[in-house]
């Protein structure tokens, strides 16, 4: 899919319910710099979903997707949990695997897709909860880093298995006492992003969702060291309110509590020399980007008042 | 295979027999099936033709393949497609109501999708029921979500199926095109226009 190819017939434009039509004319595929920002003034490419009132994983699918750097030519991969309710409904390519199988697709899909389209750039996505990422799925995770696969594994950690109750993952804090945990944690949260810097991983970074700014930040580098150097991961907490016992409105502030300094949550970077270089040459470009647009927007309202 | 089984309006039941497993097998190019049973295609143009003009409210719902502009022959279904619309509209009388809902995609919606503006192929029935159609064409869709939804639709309502099939056709109709084109399309509307006035309404 390009962006050239989302068009709708002209004979059926009328007939087409409004969200087709302005995913079409107000979504923001193929636009520079797109990100966070634009939400709220564009067509963003998740409105409506089918998780909880106030669940901080949509607020982070809204954020992803506003910051995608070309959604038109990217595949994401779920699998099953709270994200996989959510996948219908995003306007991105998205397969569904099996439990914990993600990041094995993604390296199949990765490839078909540079074999495919070469010299076009495909971005491959992994976005999948905790159980998938760690418990289930680490075997797959593991390897596909170890293979130095160039695709993003997001995990959305919300420290339990949420959608079916509340039984304990790896990722759980040690001590914690879920529905389906009545004895609670008995050993320590699974060091994941230590692990991916050691598996090989370019770019990692352990943070919460409370800043759509650092969110943007991180997702962006993350897509684009996996595209020209390998594989990226970023662990985002994305707390289940019902299961740890807040309120719809306590999401934010349970983020903004376990990022403190000397809270699991507080941001941690890894970026390898390689990457640490391409994010630099990366951001001198964005920096003359924005320049350029500045110069132009300021040209024009000066030839607007001549 | 010869088969006593035939593809009829609904409501079936719950879970009617995919049509195939009941021995009706699929037309060969030049040909069309009606009720499971191979004909000319010119006979199942003037049959489906007339279930337009006989039905209360004939509905024609096109499917991503012609929806979007993939490319120039997608675009001509489209133009096609309309023409058929159009001609439908200015056919039957002030009684009945020719309408063209669209297919757009095939995710399953929450909560539900609006009926009266489009159909989804996972509860085919809900726009159907909604508008009361009683004779559909299915055009422009995937096979597979098109033989899903004409299963729904025969085992749940009483609604006269008609598949414009791009490919082999599809068993699960009432009647079956195959080798759809802009130009098979606008035949039809031909059709249409060539017996309007010849077709008894529907009584209320």
């Amino acid at each position: 899919m390009s962006k050239e190819r989302i068009k709708i017939a002209p004979e059926m434009f009328d007939i087409m319910p409004e969200e087709y039509q302005d995913l079409v004319e107000r979504a923001t595929y193929g636009k520079d710099g797109r990100g966070w920002k634009d939400i709220g003034t564009s067509k963003e490419l998740i409105e409506e979903h089918s998780l909880c009132a106030g669940c901080p994983e949509s607020m982070a699918f809204r954020y992803i997707l506003a910051s995608l750097p070309a959604p038109e030519d990217t595949v994401m991969v779920g699998s099953t949990g709270c994200t996989s309710l959510v996948f219908p409904h995003v306007g991105v390519h998205n397969i569904h695997s099996l439990f914990g199988n993600q990041n094995a697709i993604a390296s199949g899909l990765k490839r078909a897709l540079s074999v495919r389209f070469p010299g076009q750039v495909k971005d491959v996505v992994v976005l999948a909860g905790d159980g998938a990422t760690v418990d289930i799925g680490l075997d797959m995770t593991l390897q596909a880093w170890f293979r130095q696969e160039k695709f993003t594994t997001i995990c959305f950690d919300n420290e339990l298995y949420a959608n079916t109750g509340g039984q304990e993952s790896g990722l759980m804090q040690k001590g914690f006492v879920a529905k389906m945990a009545p004895v609670g944690k008995t050993f320590e949260k699974v060091k994941l992003p230590e692990i991916a810097r050691e598996s090989g991983c370019h770019y990692v970074v352990n943070c919460t969702v409370s800043k759509p700014n650092l969110v943007e930040k991180v997702i962006k580098n993350a897509i684009h060291v996996a595209r020209e150097i390998g594989p990226t991961y970023l662990q985002l907490y994305t707390p289940c309110i019902l299961e740890i016992g807040k309120n719809s409105m306590e999401g934010l502030q349970e983020m903004r509590d376990s990022e403190k300094p000397t809270e699991r949550f507080a941001y941690k970077e890894y970026v390898s020399d390689q990457a640490k270089e391409l994010l630099t040459e990366l951001a001198a470009k964005e920096k003359e980007r924005k320049a350029a647009a500045k110069k132009q927007l300021a040209d024009k309202q000066l030839a607007g008042k001549a | 295979m010869s088969t006593m089984y035939q593809v009829l309006r609904g409501p079936e039941h719950f879970l009617p027999p995919a049509a195939a497993s009941m021995g009706i097998r699929l037309p060969d190019p030049g040909q069309a099936h009606i009720h499971g049973k191979i004909v000319n295609e010119d006979e199942a143009m003037e049959v489906a033709a007339r279930q337009f003009l006989s039905a209360k409210v004939p509905t024609i719902f096109p499917g991503p393949l012609v929806l979007w502009a993939w490319n120039e022959k997608a675009a001509g279904k489209a133009t096609a497609i309309r023409h058929l619309y159009e001609t439908l509209k200015e056919s039957v009388t002030a009684s009945q109501q020719a309408m063209l809902i669209p297919m757009p995609d095939y995710r399953p919606k929450y909560p539900k999708i609006n009926p009266e503006i489009e159909i989804n192929p996972n509860h085919p029935n809900l726009t159907i029921w909604h508008n009361k159609i009683d004779t559909c064409m299915f055009v422009g869709v995937h096979c597979h979500q098109a033989n899903l939804s004409l299963k729904i639709i025969r085992g749940g309502t009483y609604c006269y199926t008609i598949a414009m099939c791009a490919q082999a056709g599809h068993e699960d109709a009432m009647v079956s095109f195959r080798d759809a084109t802009a130009d098979k399309i606008m035949k039809l509307a031909d059709w249409v226009k060539k017996l309007k006035g010849s077709v008894e309404p529907p009584k209320d």
